[in-house]
């Protein structure tokens, strides 16, 4: 089996909590910590809190990686990443820009979103995916012979908060190769800023497909006022495609990140780019469907159609 | 601008449970039905809607069997001018680097401009797009909500996290996995269909697009699913039962516990 | 004293015989009505069939004489009604009159046969008509101060529609009043001259030969003609007015009612005499240009009077969202107007009719309630063009997002919610229910009598199997040899229908058309007026469909099933008609019957009932829609029937029952005012 590398993805200079987790994934494969690999441009910083973390860090500094160009940053890892190794991303829209292309380069298999991993098998290494919205998941071998690529789901493996690595970097920005591009970043558009921040909300009241209709938001909305200023309403995606509230609320990968004290989701199935966005807090979950995968991550369930649900829970508010 | 889509057929699962079928190795099938991925039809769309401001023509592309067939001319119907199966025994059991493969024998078959995918399918890998890209050493982004024409090159908006948007400019040719909410879709009947249903569908074998068949299919797989299984429960959450009331008042005590009241 | 010298005999600036002039205007004011009637007619010409409006003809004679002659719809709206139906028992009169006249003016001896001062019906015509000239007069007097002064919210132009129509009304008042005017001078200057003519008491033209009696002789002979000339150039003017504007109506009124629709509750077919078969090689679908429209639908465009009585009972017009079913045809007729000018050439115009002079948002807009064409007074038509602009739109790929899913739901699984086709009878197999009840199954070879259409939300929503086991439970009670089809039974289409997508509708129609005939059922039953509508009126089914209210009150009748006392009697209950059940079929006694056929039951009726029952948003495929309003249709229903002092609202629609329960809930009326089905009713009852 050859060696075992993680991409650390960083922003504005701070790591991305993955980055802790992957560690983990590492040593589920190999029993041992793996090689982390931050790019960028100035990124000693992001390199030694890396090196807290992973015992050797790879930096390639280049004015190039200045942003996180999925095709450059193929371009670099493909130059830097010896054929055969097993290189480990965090999924999320970083890795599904650059991880599939960098198999090819590499000549490696490819598996993606991974919720688990068994161990290595001979040439196998045996993962665990989710279908059908995580109703079903699948046992999944990946040929390592040739390498592979794996990216992992966030939130799979726990995070190493210890820091106590004390690794070292080393400094790879020679190897990076021609880093020129058919595809260049222009720039980040912010969503257009409501009137709302959820991410300030102590109480979210987020409402998913199980509201149904744009009219029953209302009932969000009610419970909202009932429960006082300290709650807002936020949503998943299928919401904010509907149009039935602004994009400002939208908790989710795609959507913002929160951290409230109590997380209520109501009739939100629980898919894991949802869950991805809820960062801490008391996740109560309210759903019909008592197989909804977001009763695996509420530490409070209640089976119950929001519908009828909400409007009596108000009510009792309201009574106080 | 000649564009090519790549769709695929899926299990149209929304609204139903999945079930485990007797043996306990693969999910039941018999009463699945299938449609076109959602992903691709944002895709169609959005090849639809550019063709549609600077002329040239929409290929819809898949691999499968005859089974397809019936996706093909939906995204036909739409309006996608061309079909193309790609069909051939050995093309079965591939996984995304086989089916990126067989793709790039169509693409390069073919003279596109531009080669659309969905950002990923049923299985959720969001895989194919990026292989293809990388196969054919072309540009590529991913999670495409936004296509501005220019002048041998795109200006394409990704979503990234926190509901951003990341702008990018892109040189044509070049291979772009497509997001949903990108566009409207728009309705396809049963009458739609059936206008497009005396057009012949090309097919193509390993042999046409010159692929070996050992880098392909069940032989050239190096991702392997073994089985279905209804993964164990954890300890999930503290189920709150009783009368709608009971549920309520304790349900008010732990939000008091917690700061939520 | 010396008589007045007539119009014909009299000489202009001394030389000119006024039997010339007259002839004159005959010449030129029949001469251009030709030729603008001749224009109007072009668009007619060019438009798309409709073979269907010269069969049934008993039924046309009787609206003829009911709806047009009888202006049977008019007091539905009592003062408007009242002055409208002065007014056109006036014109039917005064037209003689008018006739006569315009000959007089070339032949002044000139009378009708029988029609002659000296003859009977002569005598008594005149004073008829001279009676009707002053309630003519009178009633477009207060007709004008309505309009122009008062102005009823009714005929108010939202700006988004255009501008105001108040002048010309008013304009067009003020033109018959001078007619009734001329007319009548004409007639009193005689008189006051010393003929010897009977002139009817407190008449106009009797006030007028008071007013007259001691003018001098010129004046009078001055008067004479001037009267003459001034309501010849009115009524020669009026004639080439009519159809620049919504007073065609007086000319095409009676055709429109003549040609209108006389089935109820069915949808034009695609294009008029082409098979289903045909529709394949059809180019386009629907409407999508002004030329698609039938021509009995242009001659709606024509004929609409502006009145605004179906947007005044338009549901969805109240809850603020973009139709007015006025200005569908308003706009139409503007546009048609535009594309065939009287004086210059047709513009050959293509243009989409959505997204010039209409929305897409307008014609998702609509439930079909039938609301509009209940109450348009000259059977002017709204469902069938909403439904063929759906057409256009549909072939076009233009549907909204939120009903794309469901259509291709149906289209792939029967039902609009994708659910397995094999769970589609789970509520019959439910133990608890099947204890009780056992329902047979034509998926298990079973069938029997009497087929009970179950239709996909009573199949499959968790709240409305209730209405199938309660159904069933009634069917059972009655003795009935039932069956239900099961997974096998697809969605009626009623609503697929409706929405536009015919070759959708037109599968399921076949597909379930099939089945029941393989089932070999001898009627039908159902509880879902959607289901009900579209098997009986949409199908045409060769065997009796019943409707489960009009099984119930039969067998309530026969004994067959006895009712409990009511089980609470301080509840006092409403009947809500379902549109597809009310309107669309005129099922309207037999689920009041049903009710108060519960011993001791409290009933009490909304403002709005029977045929003007106020849609609650509508069922299949409506439910998806997402319309821009700013308030529920439901809630306004709700809201109605706490103000009728109703605890409890009967539906006997399952779609009004999911609206229903949830407008109670956003009213805020819970604990006041609760929902419940027709049949769980009757189940609560049964003895």
């Amino acid at each position: 089996m050859g060696q075992v590398f993680a991409y650390l993805v960083h922003r504005d200079g701070v790591l991305d909590d993955a980055a802790m987790e992957l560690i983990n994934a590492a040593k589920a494969i190999s029993g041992d910590a793996a090689t982390a690999i931050v790019t960028g441009s100035g990124i000693d910083a992001v390199a030694t809190a890396a090196a807290a973390i992973f015992p050797n860090v790879i930096k390639v500094d280049n004015a190039a990686l200045a942003y996180p160009n999925a095709e450059v940053v193929r371009k670099a890892l493909a130059n830097v990443i010896p054929a055969g190794s097993i290189v480990l991303f965090a999924h999320n829209t970083f890795s599904m820009d650059c991880a599939p292309g960098l198999s090819i380069k590499l000549g490696a298999s490819f598996v993606s979103d991974i919720v688990g991993i068994d161990g290595v098998e001979g040439s196998a290494l045996k993962v665990i995916r989710q279908e059908f919205g995580g109703e079903v998941s699948t046992h999944v071998n990946v040929d390592i012979a040739g390498g592979a690529v794996v990216a992992v789901r966030p939130g799979t493996f726990t995070a190493d908060e210890s820091k106590s690595a004390g690794g070292t970097v080393t400094d790879k920005s020679a190897d990076a190769g021609d880093l020129s591009a058919n595809r260049k970043f222009i720039e980040i558009v912010e969503p257009e800023a409501g009137d709302v921040d959820i991410t300030k909300a102590d109480v979210l009241i987020s409402i998913g497909r199980g509201i149904e209709d744009e009219e029953n938001i209302e009932l969000a909305m009610n419970l909202k006022e009932a429960m006082g200023n300290a709650a807002e309403v936020s949503c998943s995606r299928p919401i904010v495609d509907a149009k039935w509230l602004e994009p400002a609320r939208q908790v989710g990968t795609s959507g913002c990140t929160v951290k409230p004290k109590v997380y209520m989701a109501c009739g939100i199935s629980g898919s894991f780019q949802h869950l991805g966005g809820i960062k801490g807090g008391l996740i109560i979950a309210i759903n019909k469907n008592p197989n909804a995968p977001i009763f695996q991550a509420a530490s409070v369930g209640i089976v119950a159609n929001i519908i009828e649900f909400l409007p009596a829970l108000t009510e009792k508010i309201e009574e106080m | 601008m000649e564009i090519l889509v790549c769709v695929k057929r899926v299990p149209d699962s929304a609204e139903n449970e999945i079930e485990m079928n007797s043996e306990g190795n693969d999910i039941e099938r018999d009463d699945l039905v299938y449609s076109v991925n959602e992903w691709d039809n944002y895709a169609v769309e959005e090849a639809i809607q550019i063709v549609d401001k600077v002329g040239g023509t929409v290929t819809v592309v898949t691999v499968g069997d005859e089974d397809c067939d019936e996706i093909l001319r939906r995204e036909m119907a739409m309006g996608a001018e061309k079909g193309l199966l790609l069909n051939d025994d050995a093309f079965a059991g591939s996984d995304c680097k086989g089916i990126a493969t067989i793709l790039k024998g169509a693409v390069q078959k073919g003279n596109y401009d531009l080669v659309l995918t969905g950002a990923q399918a049923d299985e959720g890998a969001g895989a194919v797009g990026g292989m293809l890209a990388a196969m054919l050493d072309l540009p590529y982004a991913s999670l495409v909500n936004k296509i501005e024409l220019g002048e041998g090159k795109l200006t394409i908006g990704r979503e990234i996290e926190g509901g951003n948007r990341e702008m990018n400019e892109i040189t044509l040719p070049c291979v772009l996995s497509i997001q949903t909410g990108i566009n409207e879709p728009r309705y396809v009947g049963i009458r739609g269909i059936r206008k497009v249903s005396g057009v012949e569908i090309p097919e193509l074998s390993a042999a046409d697009m010159g692929i070996d068949a050992a880098s392909v299919g069940e032989a050239g797989a190096g991702v392997k699913k073994v089985d279905y299984f209804v993964p164990e429960k954890g300890e999930g959450a503290e189920m709150l039962e009783g009368s709608t009331d009971e549920i309520i008042a304790k349900l008010i005590e732990i939000l008091k516990a917690n700061g939520g009241l | 004293m010396e008589h007045l010298i007539s119009p014909a005999h009299y000489k202009f600036l001394g030389f000119f015989p006024g039997a010339i002039l007259s002839f004159l205007y005959v010449v030129v004011g029949v001469g251009i009505f030709a030729y603008i009637m001749a224009n109007r007619l072009a668009p007619l010409v060019k438009a798309a069939p409709d073979n269907s409006r010269f069969s049934d003809i008993p039924a046309r004679i009787l609206n003829i004489i009911t709806i047009w002659l009888g202006q049977l719809r008019q007091p539905r709206y009592m003062v408007a009604g009242v002055l409208h139906i002065i007014i056109f028992f006036g014109f039917l009169t005064l037209g003689i009159r008018t006739c006569s006249l315009v000959v007089i003016g070339m032949f002044p001896d000139f009378a009708l046969p029988g029609f002659g001062q000296d003859q009977f019906i002569g005598m008594i015509y005149n004073v008829v008509k001279d009676y009707m000239a002053t309630a003519v007069f009178v009633a477009c007097a207060i007709g004008a101060v309505r309009r122009g002064i008062i102005k009823p919210k009714r005929y108010a132009v939202p700006e988004k529609y255009g501008h105001d129509h108040t002048a010309e009304a008013v304009f067009v008042l003020a033109i018959i009043m001078g007619l009734m005017v001329t007319e009548s001078l004409f007639e009193a200057a005689i008189v006051a001259a010393g003929h010897d003519t009977f002139l009817a008491p407190l008449t106009l033209a009797w006030i007028f030969s008071k007013v007259l009696a001691s003018a001098p002789h010129g004046l009078l002979q001055f008067l004479h003609i001037l009267s003459y000339y001034a309501h010849n150039t009115l009524f020669f003017f009026f004639l080439n007015f009519l159809p620049m504007g919504k007073h065609f109506h007086v000319i095409t009124s009676f055709f429109n009612v003549l040609f209108m629709r006389v089935r109820r509750g069915n949808i034009k077919p695609v294009v008029y005499g082409i098979s289903a078969e045909g529709l394949d090689e059809l180019e386009s679908f629907g409407v999508k240009k002004l030329e698609d429209f039938t021509w009995k639908h242009m001659l709606d465009f024509y004929s609409c009077a502006d009145c605004g009585r179906c947007s005044d009972q338009c549901p969805a017009n109240l809850v603020g969202r973009p139709l007015s079913p006025r200005f569908i045809t308003i706009k139409a007729r503007d546009l048609i107007f535009k594309n065939y000018p009287i004086r210059d050439k047709f513009l050959n115009s293509k243009e989409p009719l959505i997204g010039s002079i209409y929305t897409a948002d307008e014609i998702w807009s609509c439930t079909t309630c039938g609301a509009c064409e209940q109450e348009c007074p000259i059977g002017i038509e709204y469902i069938d063009k909403i439904v063929d602009l759906r057409r256009g739109l549909v072939d076009e790929g233009e549907v909204p997002q939120t009903l794309q899913k469901p259509l291709q739901a149906i289209g792939k699984r029967g039902n609009p919610w994708g659910k397995v086709e094999k769970k589609r009878a789970d509520w019959a197999k439910d133990k608890e229910f099947a204890a009780e009840c056992s329902v047979k199954l034509m998926e298990n070879g079973d069938t029997g009598e009497t087929l009970y259409f179950v239709d996909s939300i009573t199949s499959y929503d968790d709240r409305m199997i209730n209405i199938a086991k309660s159904s069933a439970k009634i069917l059972d009670a009655c003795g009935e040899d039932f069956f239900i089809i099961g997974k096998d039974e697809k969605d009626s289409g009623n609503e697929v229908l409706r929405f536009g997508e015919e070759m959708l509708y037109q599968d399921l129609k076949n597909h379930n058309m099939e089945i029941i005939k393989e089932s070999g059922a001898k009627r039908i039953v159902t509880s879902d007026p959607h289901a009900y509508n579209a098997l009986k009126n949409d199908y045409c089914v060769d065997i009796p469909v019943e409707h489960i209210s009009q099984t119930i009150v039969k067998n309530i009748k026969s004994g067959k099933i006895k009712l409990k006392p009511v089980m609470d009697a301080s509840k006092v209950y409403t009947y809500h008609d379902p549109c597809y059940l009310g309107r669309h079929n005129e099922v309207y006694d037999d689920p009041r019957d049903a009710i108060k056929a519960i011993p001791g039951i409290q009933t009490v009726e909304m403002v709005k009932n029977r045929d003007r029952s106020l849609c609650c948003s509508g069922g299949g495929l409506m439910l998806f829609y997402e319309p821009h309003e700013e308030e529920r249709m439901a809630v306004v229903r709700v809201k109605m029937a706490a103000e009728a002092g109703a605890s409890v609202i009967v539906c006997a629609c399952p779609f009004c029952m999911v609206n229903m329960e949830d407008a109670i809930k956003v009213a805020g009326l819970d604990g006041q005012l609760e929902a419940i089905e027709l049949t769980e009713l009757i189940t609560q009852h049964l003895e």
